[in-house]
């Protein structure tokens, strides 16, 4: 007991407890304060983004900002055609009453009691502050449908996403196979050779590439996109990890009974190495669908435009909206954070134990 | 839910028929013994356009000048495009250099890769030793600290954008607090300090994740002998923790070097490089020469990149020593 109050000191004992001990000490408030802050600073900015965007654009400009989506709340009142913001009077004969403005003269604001619509009544605009609900402003969202043409960029990521991943997860395993289970010369140097691309990173080969994807014809194609992505040595690596555990004697049952090769391939090997495949589909989706750079220089017109590209086009232009920008950017993020809600344990496995990203 | 599952099944049996007879005629053809090749071509060849091709031509454009995309309507003109970029009379004043944008650009990514760097480090050290203590909830928050990495460069950028704005929350807080506000990123200083914030913030919870698994694989014992002879938690950590955690620590560090030179996305979408070039990495330089600005300087930039080829090279070699320094202890 006395070592573990010399330790709850001592000027790193937040850093080093370890597991297995018992009681709450100093310490441990020391490693969930930093926790929590911890999770202040990662969610908070997110959260902040999502509240945000439920905002009117009014609500928007306000200085300082509300934490909730706040607006005047409003109420038709008859004689009247449009709904009128209501106000709470703070000061004077009517104190304390909720009064509907009809209209704003000077420092005076012509207000009218909503259960009396004949009566006019002025009071000083000093005098009032409006009632505040919270108000969900879901038009943000179908302004970015019906306005924004989210639609569109929304399936051109997806389809670059869903093509450029089943055809990696296609032609990686294809190559991890090869390179896994079968015995030929220059096995070896292949090997090398796909590994060492990881050390030529596209950022480097940019100018080439476009040269390369222009003479194809693929400058505004999605196809663009994909073709140059699918090939990882990433994938081919860890594909071929995992295979060289399937023990080869279950292939040459196959063969034994007259399978062909590639029925080797699609009915043994890649169901067996599902656990692998299944980590290279998650980052390659997160690969594709995050990607900036390359699409930005092959696609240069919008209707091609993948979400991550009309985001960033949308910010650039000053007449854009916050509201829908901000509704746009949580429309992105959220299936990412779906498919994290969902494969959280894999994901993170995935990575830890193969080091990728 | 069961009908999702059987059309998925029907596509795989589906894909499998149209592929088997082109398959079964190459490996007729081909013979057991080259069969691989048949499965390692689509890879190879993408990889060949993509990869390989893109080297060599990378040095040919770094030798042309003029704004065409077609070698053959390229002049040449040697080395005279790395020359124009190392054309400066002292490299630590950029101000002095024929290209000055390029070694604006040069030193921030320096001053970027350093900072960044070093606080994500240290920070995910700090945080992983906490996460690896007898923590409630640990996975709660290894993923909370983890889901920023998975978001878009874009989408991060835009998040923090909306904060930092002049009407933004954080400036709201500020002058709650009675301190002012100030225009975050139109101010060259204030506009860095939060491009080196802000990717830190995006990254860490990656590095975090992979220390954490790297303090996991200590083994329990060697803390029960250390606790048996009646060392201190504190010397624990500097003479245990620490040096197991070296190997992953090396690794770590190089990779995060590798991807913090090649810094872009996020910082494109906050700053745009601004104000005036004061945010403005290597990356975004090439991308602004050689695609954003006419004329096109395809072979500036292709000089650039063979430059920035060099830094990478050499970081990757380190990897390897680093990775192959890991394997060993194990």
């Amino acid at each position: 007991m006395a070592m573990a109050q010399a330790q709850g000191r001592s000027t790193f004992g937040w850093l080093v407890g370890r597991r297995g001990r018992n009681g709450f000490d100093l310490t441990d408030w020391f490693a969930y304060g930093f926790l929590g802050l911890g999770v202040f600073l990662m969610l908070g900015p997110v959260i902040w983004l999502l509240l945000s965007s439920f905002k009117t654009e009014a609500a928007l400009q306000e200085f300082p900002p509300t934490l909730m989506p706040m607006a005047t709340q409003t109420v038709m009142v008859e004689g009247f055609d449009v709904p009128l913001p209501l106000f709470r009077i703070t000061e004077g004969e009517h104190e304390g009453r909720v009064l509907a403005q009809i209209r704003r003269v000077g420092l005076n604001a012509q207000m009218v009691d909503p259960a009396d619509p004949e009566t006019r009544i002025t009071v000083n605009i000093a005098h009032r502050e409006p009632v505040r609900v919270v108000a969900v402003a879901t038009e943000n969202y179908t302004t970015v449908f019906t306005r924004f043409n989210f639609l569109l960029y929304f399936w051109n990521s997806t389809f670059i996403t869903v093509v450029a991943t089943i055809l990696t997860v296609l032609f990686n395993s294809m190559a991890a196979f090869a390179l896994a289970k079968y015995d030929f010369r220059g096995r070896t140097s292949v090997f090398i050779l796909i590994i060492a691309t990881l050390m030529i990173p596209p950022t480097i080969t940019l100018v080439p590439m476009f040269l390369v994807v222009s003479q194809m014809g693929l400058v505004n194609s999605h196809w663009g996109v994909i073709w140059p992505a699918i090939a990882t040595p990433t994938g081919v690596f860890l594909l071929r990890q995992y295979m060289l555990t399937i023990p080869d004697d279950l292939l040459d049952a196959a063969r034994m009974d007259h399978a062909s090769e590639w029925r080797v391939y699609w009915k043994i090997v890649l169901p067996l190495s599902a656990p692998a495949l299944a980590v290279l589909t998650i980052f390659s989706v997160m690969w594709r669908w995050n990607e900036f750079l390359w699409p930005l220089i092959v696609l240069n017109r919008s209707e091609v435009f993948t979400l991550q590209l009309a985001l960033n086009s949308f910010q650039g232009e000053l007449q854009t909206a916050w509201s829908n920008l901000l509704a746009m950017t949580v429309l992105t993020l959220l299936p990412i954070t779906i498919v994290f809600a969902f494969l959280q344990r894999y994901i993170t496995q995935g990575i830890a134990q193969s080091g990728v990203k | 839910m069961q009908a999702v599952r059987n059309l998925g099944i029907r596509a795989y049996e589906g894909a499998f028929n149209l592929f088997e007879r082109p398959m079964l005629f190459v490996q007729r053809r081909l013979g057991m013994h080259r069969v691989a090749w048949m499965f390692l071509l689509p890879n190879l060849v993408i990889f060949g356009l993509f990869t390989f091709l893109p080297i060599f031509l990378n040095f040919w454009y770094a030798a042309t000048s003029g704004d065409r995309i077609l070698l053959t309507e390229r002049p040449w003109v040697g080395a005279a495009n790395f020359a124009s970029l190392l054309d400066c009379e002292n490299y630590l004043n950029p101000n002095t250099c024929h290209r000055d944008l390029f070694w604006r650009a040069v030193h921030n990514t320096g001053w970027f890769v350093v900072l960044q760097v070093g606080f994500m480090i240290l920070f995910s050290l700090v945080t992983a030793l906490i996460l690896n203590r007898d923590i409630v909830l640990r996975g709660f928050f290894r993923a909370v600290f983890f889901y920023p990495v998975l978001l878009s460069p874009v989408v991060v950028a835009l998040i923090w954008k909306w904060i930092l704005q002049r009407n933004g929350v954080l400036n709201a807080g500020l002058d709650a607090a009675g301190m002012g506000t100030v225009n975050w990123l139109l101010d060259a200083n204030w506009a860095f300090f939060w491009i080196v914030f802000v990717s830190i913030w995006a990254n860490m919870g990656f590095y975090v994740l992979i220390l954490l698994a790297g303090l996991q694989s200590i083994p329990g014992d060697v803390y029960e002998a250390a606790e048996m002879d009646g060392t201190p938690r504190w010397r624990q950590l500097f003479r245990i923790t620490l040096p197991l955690l070296m190997p992953t620590m090396l690794v770590v560090i190089v990779l995060s070097l590798i991807r913090a030179v090649q810094a872009f996305d996020e910082i494109y979408v906050l700053t745009g490089g601004g104000p005036g070039s004061a945010t403005t990495l290597l990356i975004q330089y090439i991308y602004d020469v050689g695609f954003a600005t006419r004329p096109r300087l395809f072979g500036l930039a292709a000089a650039a990149s063979i430059l920035m080829a060099g830094v990478l090279f050499m970081l990757t070699m380190l990897q390897l020593a680093a990775t192959r320094k890991r394997a060993v202890n194990g």
